[in-house]
C-alpha cells in the first residue's frame, strides 16, 4: 500500500476527528456541567450549516458566512438555554432525552419549512477548491487542509480557554462539582448560558466547515450527533481532554477502518466472506471500540468527576 | 395501606375495551372504512412493542435507547424465513421473538454493567451497530431492505391475507401477552423488578440477584419486540433498515413516555396517540412532525407522568 494513500487517509481521519471535537466539546460540557443530555446538539450543527450557506450565498463571502453562522447559532443556543434548557437541568435523563428529541423533530420541520426538503449547496471559496502539493508527489485538497488548520486553531483556542482562563476555571469547577462551584461564588446560571451558547457556536463552526464537503440537508445533524456521543462516552463525560482524545481516536479509527479494512479482508479471507464482512466490520468499528472501552472502563477514559 | 404495585384492571372496563376492539373491524367495514383496519393492526403491534419497552423503562428503570434493534432483528428473521420457504407463522414469528431475545441477551449482558447515562448511550451504540451491519450486508438487501413476498400461513381456518383476519390474530396475541404481563408484574418477580427500579442497592442487600433479574426483564422485552417485528414484516410486506434507525428507538420511547412510563397501558396509549395523530396530520400537512414535536415537548414539560396521569387527574 503506497505511503501517500496512508498519509491521505490519516489526514482525512484527523479532519473528521477535529470536526467531531468541535461538536463533542460543547456536548460534553453541557453533559458534564449541567448533567443534561442534549440530543438537539446536532440540530444546532444543522442550523449552523444552513445559516452559513444562506449568508455565504447572499454576501458572496465564505468567511462572512461562517462568522454570521457562529453568531446566529450562538444566539439561538443562548435563547434555547434560557427558554427551555434551564427547566430541564433538574429533570431526569429520560425527560431530557424526550424533550430534546422533540426539539430535533421541531428543528427539522422548521428547517424544511424555511429552506425546503432538498439539500442546499454551500460552496467552498474558489481559491481553495483545487488540490495542493505540500510535498513533491503528494497532492491533497486545499480546502480539507484549511479545515484541518482551522480545526486545530479553534481546538487550541478552546483548550487554552478551558485550561488557562478564569471562565475556563469556573467551567472546570462546575463540571467537577456544580454545588461546590456555586457555593464558592461562581454565578452558575450565567455560566450555563455562556457555555451553552459557546457550544452552539462551535457547532456552527463545524457545520459551516463541513458544509462544502457533505450535503447541507435536513437530518445532517443526527448522524454526526451519534458520533459525537460515542466520542464523549469514550472520553469520559464532562472532560474536554477526553473529548479531544476520543474525537481523534474515533476520527482516525473510523476513516482508517473504512479505507483499509476491506482491503485487509480481501487478503485474509476468500472473496465470498470478505466482500460482505469487510465493509460491515468497518462501519461498526467505532461502536465496537466504544462498547469495549465501556466494558473495561465504564466511566470512559478520562472521567471528569473523581 | 393501598398496594401501589398491584395492577388492578376493572373486569367490566377490560371486557368493554376488548369487546370494542373485537367489534372495530366490523364497524369499520360497515362505514366502508376498512382501510383503517391495517392502521388499527399497526397500532396494536406498536402498542405491544411499546409495552415491552415500558416494562424495561417504566417498570425496571432501565432507560434503553436501542429497542428498535430488537424489532429489526425479529422483522429480518421473519422476512428471511418467509422468503426461504418457511411460510408458517408458527415458525416465522416465534423465530423473530427468539432473535429479539438472543440479541437482547448479548446487548443486555454487556450494557447492564454500566449505569445511568452510560447505559443509555451503550444501548444506542449497540442498536447502531446492528443497523450498520444490516445496511452493509448485501444478503439483507442493504439500504433497500427485503420484500416479504406473501403473508405467512397460520392454519386453524384463519387466512392472514385478509386484513381483518390478520387484525384478529394480532389482537389475540396482544390480549394474551398483556394478560401474561399483568400476572408477571403482580407476582413476586415483577415486584422485585420494580423494587430494583426504586432502590437497587437495597434490593441487592436483601439478597435479590439484581443483575440477573434486570437481564431477564431485558431479554423478555427483546423477545416481545422481536415478535412485534416479525408481525410488522408480515403486515407491511417488506422490511427495511429504517425499522431500526435510532429515531425509531426514540419514537418508541416517546410512545412510552407519552402514554405514561410505568403505567400498565401506557405503551398502548402512547402508540395509539402517536400513530393516530401521525395518520390524521398527514392528511392535512406534510409538516406533521412539527406538531408531534411541540405536543411531546409540552407533555414532557407539563405532565412528566404522561397522558395517562392527565386522564387520571381529570377523572379524580
Amino acid at each position: 500500500m503506497p505511503l501517500a494513500l496512508i498519509v491521505e487517509q490519516l489526514l482525512n481521519g484527523l479532519q473528521l476527528g477535529l470536526m467531531l471535537f468541535l461538536l463533542a466539546a460543547g456536548l460534553t460540557l453541557v453533559f458534564g456541567i449541567m448533567d443534561t443530555i442534549n440530543l438537539a446538539h446536532g440540530s444546532l450543527y444543522m442550523i449552523g450549516a444552513y445559516l452559513a450557506a444562506t449568508v455565504t450565498e447572499a454576501a458572496g463571502s465564505f468567511l462572512i458566512g461562517i462568522l454570521a453562522a457562529v453568531i446566529g447559532t450562538a444566539a439561538i443556543g443562548a435563547a434555547l438555554e434560557i427558554a427551555l434548557f434551564r427547566s430541564l437541568y433538574r429533570r431526569s435523563h429520560l425527560t431530557q432525552v424526550l424533550a430534546t428529541f422533540a426539539l430535533i423533530l421541531i428543528a427539522n420541520e422548521l428547517v424544511r419549512i424555511v429552506w425546503g426538503s432538498q439539500p442546499i449547496s454551500l460552496n467552498m471559496p474558489a481559491s481553495l477548491s483545487g488540490p495542493i502539493e505540500p510535498v513533491a508527489g503528494f497532492r491533497y485538497p486545499a480546502y480539507r487542509l484549511v479545515v484541518i488548520v482551522a480545526g486545530i486553531a479553534v481546538g487550541l483556542l478552546l483548550y487554552v480557554g478551558v485550561t488557562n482562563t478564569r471562565v475556563g476555571m469556573w467551567v472546570r469547577a462546575a463540571a467537577s462539582d456544580r454545588e461546590m462551584a456555586s457555593a464558592m461564588g461562581v454565578r452558575t446560571s450565567r455560566l450555563f448560558t455562556f457555555v451553552f451558547a459557546a457550544g452552539a457556536g462551535l457547532c456552527a463552526v463545524a457545520g459551516a466547515l463541513l458544509g462544502p464537503l457533505l450535503a447541507v440537508q435536513v437530518g445532517m445533524g443526527e448522524n454526526i450527533l451519534i458520533l459525537a456521543f460515542v466520542v464523549i462516552v469514550i472520553g469520559g463525560i464532562g472532560s474536554v481532554r477526553g473529548a479531544l482524545v476520543g474525537s481523534l481516536l474515533i476520527g482516525i479509527v473510523d476513516t482508517a477502518g473504512r479505507a483499509f479494512l476491506p482491503a485487509l479482508f480481501r487478503v485474509l479471507f476468500p472473496p465470498a466472506i470478505s466482500s460482505e464482512a469487510g465493509p460491515a466490520l468497518a462501519s461498526i468499528l467505532i461502536y465496537v471500540l466504544m462498547a469495549s472501552v465501556l466494558f473495561f472502563r465504564p466511566r470512559g477514559l478520562f472521567p471528569a468527576r473523581g | 395501606m393501598r398496594d401501589s404495585f398491584h395492577i388492578s384492571l376493572s373486569p367490566g372496563a377490560t371486557a368493554a375495551a376488548v369487546a370494542a376492539l373485537v367489534l372495530l373491524p366490523i364497524a369499520l367495514n360497515a362505514v366502508d372504512q376498512s382501510f383503517y383496519i391495517v392502521l388499527a393492526t399497526r397500532i396494536l403491534i406498536f402498542g405491544l412493542i411499546a409495552t415491552s419497552l415500558n416494562l424495561v423503562i417504566g417498570y425496571a428503570g432501565m432507560i434503553s435507547f436501542g429497542h428498535a434493534a430488537f424489532v429489526g432483528a425479529g422483522a429480518y428473521t421473519a422476512a428471511l424465513l418467509i422468503r426461504g420457504g418457511f411460510d408458517s407463522a408458527w415458525i416465522a414469528w416465534p423465530s423473530g421473538a427468539l432473535a429479539g431475545a438472543l440479541l437482547a441477551l448479548v446487548v443486555g449482558a454487556v450494557s447492564l454493567r454500566t449505569r445511568g447515562v452510560y447505559f443509555i448511550m451503550i444501548t444506542l451504540a449497540f442498536a447502531q451497530m446492528v443497523y450498520y451491519v444490516i445496511v452493509s450486508l448485501k444478503i439483507l438487501g442493504g439500504d433497500d431492505g427485503l420484500n416479504v413476498p406473501h403473508r405467512p400461513v397460520i392454519g386453524l381456518g384463519v387466512d392472514l391475507r385478509s386484513d381483518a383476519h390478520f387484525y384478529y390474530v394480532v389482537l389475540a396475541i396482544f390480549v394474551l401477552l398483556l394478560a401474561v404481563l399483568r400476572r408477571f408484574l403482580n407476582a413476586g418477580m415483577g415486584r422485585a423488578i420494580q423494587g430494583i427500579r426504586d432502590n437497587e442497592t437495597r434490593m441487592e442487600a436483601i439478597g435479590f440477584a439484581t443483575y440477573r433479574l434486570k437481564l431477564s426483564c431485558f431479554v423478555a422485552a427483546g423477545a416481545v419486540a422481536g415478535l412485534g417485528g416479525g408481525m410488522i414484516a408480515a403486515l407491511n410486506g417488506f422490511v427495511s433498515p429504517s425499522l431500526l434507525q435510532w429515531q425509531q428507538s426514540g419514537l418508541l420511547m416517546v410512545m412510552v413516555i407519552l402514554g405514561g412510563a410505568g403505567r400498565f397501558l401506557g405503551g398502548m396509549l402512547g402508540a395509539a396517540v402517536l400513530l393516530g395523530a401521525d395518520e390524521i396530520l398527514s392528511d392535512y400537512t406534510t409538516h406533521g412532525s412539527l406538531g408531534v414535536g411541540i405536543v411531546l415537548l409540552l407533555v414532557v414539560l407539563v405532565s412528566p407522568q404522561g397522558l395517562s396521569s392527565l386522564v387520571r387527574r381529570q377523572l379524580g
